[in-house]
């Protein structure tokens, strides 16, 4: 018996030992956070939450984390990164695009210091240690909302509630770059995988976040005869157009039931808590911190909110839990080329396809990302890079 | 002496008295401590405004102290880096420059009484074909030429975007105002427009390698050294030149010019291609610091720069003053330090400017109550 106590005492002792060596480790990890704009735009406030929540849970302490708000994409971001670094931040992010080349820049001054930057795609091709990218795969968070459009659409056809012939989707995008179609596609699959034959139209703004055009441009689509919307742009424009037309919509980035509580079917979003618990806790073991990574369903990185069961289809929550179980079993495949009369291009399946990865500024596709019968996306680097047209899916205005 | 109220009938409370003689260091004083009330009420906003969050002190001194450190950090904290030591001191000073810059840019006009509102335009197209110049040429010819080449090229557009509104009003009178201020948001999408064609698929414009500003000791003093050129060089244009006196006629009174000979449409051109010529070279100066451009790429600093003008009388000397005031606000870092939304930066930067402005009023006029007022009147009576 006195063993028996000895030798738990001691474990205890161990594992406290443990425990306290792993979080003073921890304590030591500083980390600088640099946003684009503040808590007024929503795509900011996304991170600004995603830190406080991770901060939350791993117990960090009030000078553990540092944000600068406001930092445009110029030389401000480097030196702004340079500040962090002389603040004590061992671990520096930056969430838009535009930051990457000061980042790298401030990343080749700092070796000792980490650099983190979301949306980025040169960290694979700059082979820099200390430099890393990271995205989410929020196609398969746009492929669950799909699912749910897609049954509300069979609900529709079943009432004998359809505009025209044929199901059809409008989505409003902001601009044809590779996020944006990723996005509509995989939304659009989402949908064909419960109703085969829905079509889509595309309208876009050119812009992530102008209200009234994107109020506009679901108006326009809700004209031409779409029985329900999704967008990728970040105002309540496009939802607000479907509520005062009694139109169902799949929202982004967020709830929108409180304003648009009779359409508001779904939405998804990037949740990047995940993300800053990675990299604190690889700092804190010293462990390297991947040079892409991408969050998935598995990872928490892609959420989806509460359906709204008054304008959602009967079943709609079990069909997404399903779908989602299958993700993270890796069952399913967003871009998957083998199934048939599912990803076709003028009339055939995807056999091949080389993709713009290596992102040099020359716009050259480079790699094959078909193979294995799935489209390969986010696997090369984190950043989207899917930019096939797809029958089925009808760009209004491509001039974005 | 004028007086601005009215002496008929009932006696007012009190009026006002343009002041004829106050002396220089008073005026100072006066400014000096509506600037420091003005952080003082900066802070009490602060402290009300700002809701509880484990970044804010909850006792008012310690509050403030760290309210101010915070202005005073942005700008004048050492770095523990040997390497950096200086760094946010350099930054604080070309900031200023730069601010300074578009300042000059806008005086020549302001003391025409021509309201040039569109210096953001203007450096941003300057900006923008600077930018186009190192895009299409850099790595082509030799860096410096690359560099005379952005310059030539910047101070072109710019004084063609600056000179636009100045036609249509020495020509048919449009409202300057209006016309310059729209041009700046025809520039951004101008901008716009190039960013597509230059970036097809991405949102933004990587920094180019080629174009940088020479780096005299640091990255920092050349454009220092270039503002404190100008700033001479505006002193003397507007103050010891014969264009610099028309300017002041004209801005006095157009008619005075036209019967003294003064070529009004003239020097309304000429004065504003002066404005677009600096406006362009300060634009260059954005290009080479940032080799990347964005419809932001000025952050505002145009509008700012207005007031800059204002506050320093339109004297080039003075307003280096006004520009590195406006420098200290702008990098206080109180949304990084008490965790709050970058819109209270704004804030204070306007309130502390409200109290600038506010005191030159009393610098200018003199307040008189009626009771001191009525005593004299009795003695006149008397006499």
């Amino acid at each position: 018996m006195k063993k028996l106590i000895a030798l738990v005492l001691s474990l205890v002792l161990c594992l406290s030992c443990f425990a306290f060596s792993a979080s003073a480790e921890l304590a030591d990890v500083k980390l600088g956070v640099i946003l684009l704009h503040d808590e007024d735009s929503t795509y900011d406030l996304n991170f600004i939450n995603g830190v406080l929540e991770a901060a939350e849970q791993l117990g960090l302490s009030e000078d553990q984390v540092i944000m600068m708000r406001n930092i445009p994409e110029s030389d401000a971001c480097y030196e702004a990164a340079l500040e962090l670094v002389d603040e004590g931040c061992t671990i520096i992010f930056a969430n838009s695009f535009g930051h990457e080349s000061f980042m790298i820049k401030a990343a080749k001054e700092c070796p000792d210091v980490q650099f983190c930057h979301a949306t980025g795609t040169k960290a694979h091709t700059e082979n820099l240690p200390n430099f890393h990218n990271a995205f989410a795969a929020i196609y398969e968070g746009r492929y669950l909302a799909g699912i749910a459009a897609g049954m509300k659409l069979n609900e529709l056809k079943a009432a004998g509630k359809l505009k025209g012939e044929v199901p059809m989707m409008g989505y409003v995008g902001a601009f044809t770059y590779a996020e944006v179609i990723s996005g509509y596609t995989s939304f659009y699959l989402g949908a064909k995988s419960v109703c085969p034959d829905v079509v889509m139209k595309v309208q876009f703004t050119g812009s992530w976040y102008d209200y009234n055009a994107e109020n506009a441009a679901a108006t326009t689509l809700i004209g031409a005869g779409c029985d329900l919307i999704s967008q990728h742009a970040d105002s309540m424009g496009a939802p607000t157009a479907c509520e005062d037309a009694g139109i169902p919509n799949v929202s982004y980035n967020g709830s929108t039931q409180e304003a648009c509580p009779n359409t508001f079917i779904v939405s998804s979003r990037i949740n990047w808590a995940p993300y800053f618990v990675y990299i604190m806790n690889q700092m804190a073991a010293g462990e390297a911190i991947a040079t892409d990574w991408t969050g998935t369903i598995a990872t928490g990185s892609v959420v989806l909110t509460d359906v709204n069961t008054q304008a959602a289809a009967e079943g709609t929550v079990e069909a997404i839990e399903e779908a989602k179980a299958a993700f993270i079993n890796g069952e399913i495949k967003v871009f998957d080329t083998a199934a048939d009369n599912f990803i076709l291009v003028k009339g055939a399946k995807l056999e091949s396809y080389t993709a713009d990865v290596d992102d040099m500024g020359d716009y050259v596709p480079e790699t094959e990302v078909v193979f294995e019968g799935y489209f390969h996306e986010s696997e090369f680097r984190s950043a989207p890079y899917f930019d096939v047209q797809l029958d089925g899916i009808e760009l209004l205005n491509g001039a974005y | 002496m004028s007086t601005i109220t009215k002496k008929k009938g009932h006696e007012p409370l009190f009026h006002l008295t343009k002041r004829s003689s106050f002396p220089g260091w008073a005026a100072w004083i006066v400014r000096l401590l509506a600037i420091a009330v003005g952080f003082i009420v900066c802070g009490l906003v602060a402290y009300i405004l700002i809701e509880d969050n484990k970044k804010k002190p909850q006792d008012l001194m310690e509050f403030f102290e760290k309210f101010f450190t915070s202005f005073y950090n942005g700008s004048f904290k050492l770095n523990p880096s040997a390497s950096r030591r200086y760094n946010r001191i350099w930054e604080f000073f070309r900031d200023t420059a730069i601010l300074q810059c578009i300042a000059l840019a806008v005086t020549p006009a302001f003391r025409m009484r021509f309201w040039n509102i569109g210096a953001e335009g203007q450096t941003l197209m300057g900006a923008l074909a600077a930018i186009g110049a190192a895009f299409y040429l850099g790595g082509t010819v030799p860096e410096w030429v690359l560099l005379l080449i952005m310059l030539a090229v910047a101070l072109i557009v710019s004084s063609i975007w600056a000179v636009i509104p100045a036609l249509f009003k020495a020509q048919w009178n449009t409202n300057e105002t209006l016309f310059t201020l729209m041009m700046n948001y025809v520039a951004i999408y101008v901008v716009d427009f190039f960013l597509k064609i230059w970036v097809p698929t991405d949102s933004s414009l990587d920094a180019l390698p080629h174009g940088a500003l020479p780096v005299i000791e640091n990255n920092y003093l050349f454009i220092i050294l270039v503002a404190a050129a100008l700033t001479v060089f505006t002193f003397i244009y507007l103050r010891y030149t014969k264009h610099g006196y028309e300017i002041s006629v004209v801005g006095e009174s157009v008619r005075t010019a036209q019967y003294s000979g003064i070529h009004v449409k003239k020097v309304i051109i000429r004065t504003m291609l002066v404005s677009g010529l600096i406006c362009g070279l300060t634009g260059f100066l954005f290009a080479g610091k940032d080799n990347t451009i964005t419809t932001t790429s000025i952050g505002g600093q145009g509008f700012t720069a207005i007031i800059v003008s204002w506050m320093g009388y339109f004297n080039p000397l003075m307003m280096l003053f006004s520009s590195a005031l406006v420098t200290i606000l702008n990098r206080g870092k109180i949304s990084t330090d008490f965790g709050v939304k970058g819109a209270y930066e704004d804030v204070f930067v306007g309130i502390v400017l409200f109290f600038v402005i506010a005191c030159e009023f009393f610098i200018q006029y003199k307040i008189s109550m009626r009771k001191f007022h009525t005593a004299t009147k009795e003695k006149e009576a008397v006499k």
